[in-house]
C-alpha cells in the first residue's frame, strides 16, 4: 500500500449538474512521473485541486501519501509541493524573499531555511538572480522559482499544473530537463498538460482525460500499441521503381501500413522499430536507399486516433 | 463554489499555524509600501495643522482648564475642524486603503493558491492580514499621538496630568478599534469581489453612506415612526431617543460619542437631557475616568462586536471559496 503515493477511488467533482471529474481511479507509484493529459476543460486542474484539498470532492475518496487531504491537510501540504498553472509571486520582493516567506509558512527554523533556500536556488539555476525582484523575471525563471519553492519543503511528491505552458521551446526543454533531474532524485511527480508531445518525453505513465474521464492510461508505448496497433513509423527515402519498392515494403510481415507520402518517400508503420527490415526490402526491390528516419510513437497520434474512433462510434 | 466540509469537523493542528509569518510579511509590505507613505503624510499634515492651531488658541487659557491637553484634540479653530473630527473622517479611509485588496489582490497576482498549498489554514491567512492592518494602523496612530504630546509640551509649556494621559490612551485604543471595523468591512469586500476596484468602491460607498446620509435618514426614520402629534414632551423625547438609536447604527456616531466622553470629561450623557435628569449634578464638573468609561462601554463593545461579525462573515465566505489561481 505504501508504494502508492496517490490513490483515488471513484473521485467525482460536480459543479451543479456539470461533472468536471467523473469517477476517477488514479494511482501513482512512488518515484514515477505521471502525466495527466487532455485538452483544456477536461478536468485536470479540478483533479489536482482535489488531491491538494483545495476543493472538496463531491464523491469518492482521495489518499495522498496515505493521508486524506481533507482531514489532514497540514500533513499533506507539508509533504506535497504544488506549482499552480501560471504560478504567481510577489513581484516587488526578490526571488529569495519570496522563498523566505514560504519557508516561514512551513515553520522551518531560520538557519535551516536559509540553507535549503540556497540549495534550491542553486538547483534550479537561479542563484545569480535570486536577489532581484521577481518582477524582472522571465516566464521560465518564474517557473523555476516555483520549483525552487517546492524544493524547500523536501517534498515526497510534486504536482505541477501545465508546467510548460507559455514557455518558449528552449525554456520548455530546459524545464523538462529539470523535471528529469527531480525524478532522478526519487521525487514522485504528477504533471498536467495539454501539450502532449512535450510531456511524453518525461512521463513514465500517462492518463488521457476527456470530458472529466480518464479514458486511457498506461505507458506511451502501451497506449500506442493499444490504440494505433503500433506507432513506430519509418520514413524511407529511396530511388528506383516505386511500384516494386512499395510492393516489397508491404510484404514485410510486421508492417501494418505502407504509404507513399512523396515522389521517393515511403512510410512504414509498425509496432516496433523496423528500420533494418525496411532497408533490406528496398535493396531487394532494386532501389537505392537515400535515407531512413524513425518516428517514435507520439501521444498526439494516439490522442487523435483514439478520439477519431470515439467520434466515429458516436456518429454510427 | 462548494461548501467546505471543514465546518464542524475536527481539524488537524492549530488553525493559527503560520499566523505570525503572515502578520510579519503583511506588515513589512505595509510599512515599506508607497501607499503607507501617502497615508502617513496626509495624517501627519492634518494632525500638525489642527493641533498646532488648537495649541495657539489654547495658550491664552492656560491655567483655566484642568484638561487643557485633551482640548488639543477637540478644539477647532475656524476654518479647520478639530483633530478628532478629522480622525473620524480619515481613519475609515486609511483602514479601507490598507485592506481593500488584501485577498483579491493575492488572487489576481496568482499567489493565493501557492500560499494556501503551504501547511497553513485559511484562517491564519485571513486573520494575519487583518491583524497586520490593525497593527499598522496602531503604529501610525501611536506615532501621531506622541507627536501631538510633543507639540503640546512645547507650545503649551506644561506637562499633561496622569488622567489626561490615560484618557488620551483610551482614545487612542478606541480609534484603533474604530479603524478595525472599517478594516473588517474592506476585508469582507476583498473576499467577496474579485476586482480590487470594486471592493474599494463598495467600501467607500458604505463609508459615504454613513458619513453623509445616515444622520439624515436616522432623523427621517425617527420622525416617521414617532411623529409629533400633539407637541407633548413625551413625543419630543421619544422622537429624539429614536433618532439617537438609529444614528448609533453608524460606527461614526459611536466613535464620536466615545471620543466626546473620553476627551471632554464634563460630558455626562448623550442626546436630549431633561432638566429632571440634571438634578443633583453639578453642571460643568468633570466625571471621573471610571464614569466616563462606563458611559462609553456600550459604544465600545458595539464597535468591537460589529467588527467581529464582519470578520466572521469574511471568514465564512473565504472558507467556501474554491481557489483556482
Ligand atoms: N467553479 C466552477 N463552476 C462550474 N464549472 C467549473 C468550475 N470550475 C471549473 N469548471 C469546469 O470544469 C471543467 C474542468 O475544468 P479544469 O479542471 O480546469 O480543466 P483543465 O484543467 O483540464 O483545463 C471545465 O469545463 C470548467 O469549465
Ligand atoms: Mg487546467
Amino acid at each position: 500500500m505504501e508504494e502508492w503515493v496517490i490513490q483515488t477511488q471513484d473521485l467525482t467533482k460536480r459543479y451543479g449538474d456539470f461533472t468536471a471529474v467523473d469517477r476517477l481511479n488514479l494511482q501513482v507509484m512512488a518515484g514515477e512521473v505521471f502525466g495527466l493529459l487532455g485538452p483544456n476543460g477536461s478536468g485536470k486542474t479540478t483533479t489536482i485541486l482535489m488531491l491538494l484539498g483545495l476543493t472538496e470532492p463531491t464523491e469518492g475518496s482521495v489518499r495522498v501519501l496515505g493521508l486524506d487531504p481533507a482531514r489532514q491537510p497540514l500533513s499533506v501540504k507539508a509533504q506535497v509541493g504544488y506549482i499552480p498553472d501560471q504560478v504567481g509571486f510577489y513581484d516587488d520582493l526578490t526571488g529569495r524573499e519570496n522563498l523566505i516567506y514560504i519557508a516561514k509558512l512551513n515553520g522551518l527554523p531560520r538557519a535551516e531555511a536559509f540553507r535549503r533556500i540556497d540549495e534550491a536556488l542553486n538547483r534550479v539555476g537561479l542563484d545569480e538572480v535570486a536577489d532581484r525582484p521577481v518582477g524582472t523575471y522571465s516566464r521560465g525563471m518564474r517557473q523555476r522559482l516555483g520549483v525552487a519553492e517546492v524544493l524547500i519543503k523536501r517534498p515526497a511528491l510534486i504536482i505541477m499544473d501545465e508546467p510548460t505552458l507559455g514557455l518558449d521551446p528552449e525554456a520548455a526543454r530546459d524545464f523538462l530537463g529539470l523535471i528529469r533531474n527531480l525524478k532522478s532524485q526519487g521525487i514522485t511527480l504528477l504533471l498536467s498538460s495539454h501539450l502532449l508531445h512535450q510531456v511524453q518525453t518525461v512521463c513514465d505513465r500517462v492518463g488521457l482525460f476527456h470530458r472529466g474521464r480518464m479514458v486511457l492510461e498506461g505507458t506511451v508505448e502501451e497506449l500506442a500499441r493499444r490504440v494505433l496497433g503500433g506507432g513506430y513509423r519509418v520514413h524511407v527515402e529511396a530511388q528506383g521503381d516505386p511500384q516494386a519498392i512499395e510492393q516489397s515494403l508491404r510484404q514485410l510481415p510486421e508492417a501494418k501500413r505502407v504509404t507513399r507520402s512523396g515522389p521517393d518517400i515511403y512510410t512504414v508503420e509498425g509496432a516496433r522499430d523496423m528500420r533494418s527490415e525496411a532497408a533490406r526490402a528496398v535493396v531487394q526491390a532494386g532501389g537505392a536507399l537515400r535515407s531512413l528516419r524513425l518516428e517514435e510513437p507520439s501521444l498526439d497520434d494516439v490522442y487523435a486516433h483514439y478520439f477519431r474512433e470515439v467520434e466515429d462510434d458516436r456518429q454510427s | 463554489m462548494t461548501v467546505s466540509r471543514e465546518w464542524g469537523r475536527v481539524r488537524e493542528g492549530s488553525p493559527w499555524t503560520g499566523l505570525w509569518a503572515v502578520v510579519a510579511k503583511e506588515m513589512a509590505d505595509y510599512l515599506t509600501g508607497v501607499r503607507m507613505r501617502i497615508l502617513e503624510a496626509i495624517i501627519v499634515l492634518t494632525a500638525f495643522g489642527t493641533v498646532f492651531a488648537a495649541a495657539e488658541n489654547l495658550r491664552n487659557t492656560v491655567g483655566q482648564d484642568r484638561f487643557l491637553f485633551l482640548r488639543l484634540f477637540t478644539v477647532n479653530v475656524d476654518p479647520l475642524p478639530a483633530f478628532v473630527g478629522f480622525l473620524a473622517f480619515l481613519v475609515p479611509l486609511i483602514a479601507i486603503a490598507l485592506t481593500f485588496d488584501s485577498v483579491n489582490g493575492e488572487f489576481n497576482r496568482r499567489t493565493l493558491s501557492r500560499i494556501l498549498a503551504q501547511p497553513i489554514y485559511r484562517d491564519a491567512l485571513l486573520f494575519g492580514k487583518f491583524l497586520a492592518g490593525l497593527f499598522t494602523l496602531a503604529l501610525v496612530l501611536t506615532t501621531i499621538w506622541l507627536l501631538i504630546f510633543g507639540l503640546g509640551l512645547v507650545r503649551l509649556g506644561l506637562p499633561p496630568s496622569t488622567e489626561e494621559v490615560v484618557r488620551s490612551l483610551w482614545f487612542l485604543l478606541a480609534t484603533v478599534f474604530y479603524g478595525g471595523i472599517w478594516m473588517a468591512l474592506a476585508l469582507l469586500f476583498s473576499v467577496r469581489f474579485r476586482s480590487p476596484a470594486t471592493a474599494a468602491l463598495a467600501s467607500i460607498a458604505v463609508w459615504l453612506f454613513f458619513a453623509v446620509f445616515w444622520s439624515m435618514i436616522a432623523n427621517v426614520l425617527a420622525q416617521l415612526l414617532f411623529p409629533l402629534r400633539y407637541g407633548l414632551v413625551q413625543e419630543v423625547l421619544a422622537q429624539s431617543r429614536a433618532s439617537l438609536f438609529f444614528s448609533r447604527i453608524s460606527p461614526i456616531t459611536l466613535y464620536t460619542e466615545i471620543t466626546l466622553a473620553l476627551l471632554r470629561p464634563t460630558v455626562r450623557a448623550f442626546g436630549l437631557i431633561l432638566p429632571t435628569q440634571l438634578e443633583g449634578m453639578i453642571l460643568g464638573s468633570p466625571l471621573p475616568l471610571g464614569q466616563s468609561l462606563l458611559l462609553i462601554w456600550p459604544q465600545l463593545t458595539g464597535l468591537i462586536a460589529a467588527t467581529v461579525l464582519l470578520f466572521a462573515l469574511s471568514y465564512v465566505w473565504f472558507q467556501r471559496q474554491e481557489i483556482r489561481a
